[in-house]
């Protein structure tokens, strides 16, 4: 990691943003909130956090011009994580708001989570990524979510995890990583998770 | 597979944490940093934090505590005590907490789930629920256990679920302090009533309590005096947890 690294996370309506700047600043970077597209674009690292619904947060990227922001820097594969519903935000829809669209940048639909199960899902889950994860690995994260991803999005690696069934508990391709689980939230192991992910290289604008 | 919480609760008043038996008599328990910080250390699957000021100065201390835990903390944060609006758990949340708990003004004004729900989302929303027995069951009591209710437990944390809460936090007024056990019976009926997380809470005192509030429908058990007294340390209780057949984490 490079000293202090500027880290900027969206400012998104409803999501309890504290404990993900808390998170960033105990490994020594300097968290900034912002809206800006030309920062959510370019800057070197971004943190997409998601708390609330899936209609509201889309409607809340949308009014700030921050859809394109987002899908340009994922393309350009540019460090950024996406934590919670921010990886459900990757997909194309989901079953919480019908008739919203996603970012798309996965070819996938969120579900709600079905079968004999509690949900929310609320507590920690273990998850197995891969073989081809460079930044996930094994054990048990924190999870507080009703919807989730099933399948495997083309040229992705995926971390796996179970309940009612099996579910996407993070993605990760090149420098962008997506977690359907909190690591701000998830202890030692999240803590080593988001410092593997803020030693990527900041890619040249 | 989820594995089974184990959440140590931190009463905190003016700053400190504190322990009172059904509710009264508070003494000093601690730091609320140095000990939110060591249960995360021992394993602690989450922290509750529950302030029981009873003044407004008070209510801005624990704005400044929830700051301060968070700071240091990395595992989940769930505040309660005195949240009466969005307005509050919008403060709350900002200070660091990642659920918020309401209560008394839940019953006093029920739309303020839904409230919650809508805004911040159900898996931030939990309803805490004081249950204290009576002739047919289980009355709901308000005001810290001064105040009865006259509602059955089982029917509004039912109700509650309907309109939004994401989780329960499950009170047997009865038993909070007396490390008795907790009230099985209660958290059997209340789990069958619902279809999100329980958490049990009041009463425990050992492995034991914990492992038979899991067996009867709890998802995470809640602790607080053997915790703080250093009777056990929350590793040492998930070892016997494990042993006893619970999946937890370690």
């Amino acid at each position: 990691m490079t000293s202090a690294p500027l880290v900027f996370v969206v400012r998104t309506g409803a999501a309890n943003l504290a404990s993900v700047m808390a998170g960033l600043e105990r490994l020594g970077a300097r968290p900034r909130l912002t809206r800006d597209p030309a920062e959510v674009a370019s800057a070197d690292y971004l943190v997409l956090p998601g708390v609330g619904a899936f209609g509201a947060a889309i409607d809340e990227l949308g009014s700030h011009g921050l859809i394109e922001a987002l899908r340009e820097r994922i393309e350009d594969d540019r460090p950024s994580l996406c934590v919670c519903l921010g990886l459900q935000l990757l997909a194309r829809s989901s079953e919480e708001s019908p008739g919203v669209s996603g970012l798309g940048v996965l070819p996938l639909d969120a579900g709600r989570f079905a079968g004999p199960v509690r949900v929310p899902q609320l507590g920690w889950n273990r998850i197995e990524p891969e073989p081809g994860c460079r930044l996930l690995q094994a054990g048990h994260v924190y999870f507080a979510n009703s919807y989730r991803l099933t399948e495997k999005p083309p040229g992705w690696n995926v971390a796996w995890s179970e309940y009612g069934g099996r579910f996407v508990a993070a993605v990760e391709r090149g420098n962008v990583l997506g977690c359907q689980f909190h690591p701000e939230l998830s202890s030692t192991l999240g803590q080593a998770l988001l410092g593997r992910w803020l030693s990527m290289e900041p890619q040249p604008c | 597979m989820l594995t089974a919480r184990v959440i140590p609760c931190l009463d905190t008043r003016d700053g400190r944490v504190v322990k009172g038996i059904r509710f009264q008599g508070l003494r000093d328990a601690g730091d609320p940093v140095a000990l939110a910080l060591a249960y995360e250390r021992q394993g602690a699957d989450e922290l509750v934090l529950l302030d029981v000021s009873a003044t407004p100065e008070g209510r801005g201390n624990a704005l400044d505590t929830v700051r301060r835990v968070r700071r240091v903390l990395s595992i989940p944060l769930t505040v309660g005590g005195g949240v009466r609006n969005a307005e509050d758990a919008s403060l709350l949340l900002e200070a660091g907490a990642d659920k918020v708990g309401v209560n008394t003004a839940a019953v006093e004004r029920e739309e303020l789930i839904g409230e919650l729900a809508r805004r911040f989302g159900s898996q931030c929303t939990v309803v805490a629920i004081d249950a204290a027995r009576n002739a047919g069951g289980w009355e709901l009591v308000v005001r810290s256990g001064k105040q009865r209710t006259g509602i059955d437990c089982v029917r509004w944390a039912a109700r509650v679920c309907e309109i939004g809460a994401g989780e329960i936090l499950l009170t047997s007024w009865d038993r909070d302090g007396t490390h008795a056990g907790y009230d099985l019976e209660l958290l059997e009926r209340v789990s069958k009533a619902v279809t999100v997380p329980v958490i049990a809470s009041g009463g425990a005192a050992s492995a034991e309590h914990l492992h038979q509030a899991l067996s009867r429908g709890a998802d995470a058990v809640l602790a607080a005096s053997i915790f703080h007294d250093g009777e056990t340390t929350v590793r040492a209780v998930k070892q016997d947890l494990a042993r006893l057949g619970q999946h937890v984490r370690l």
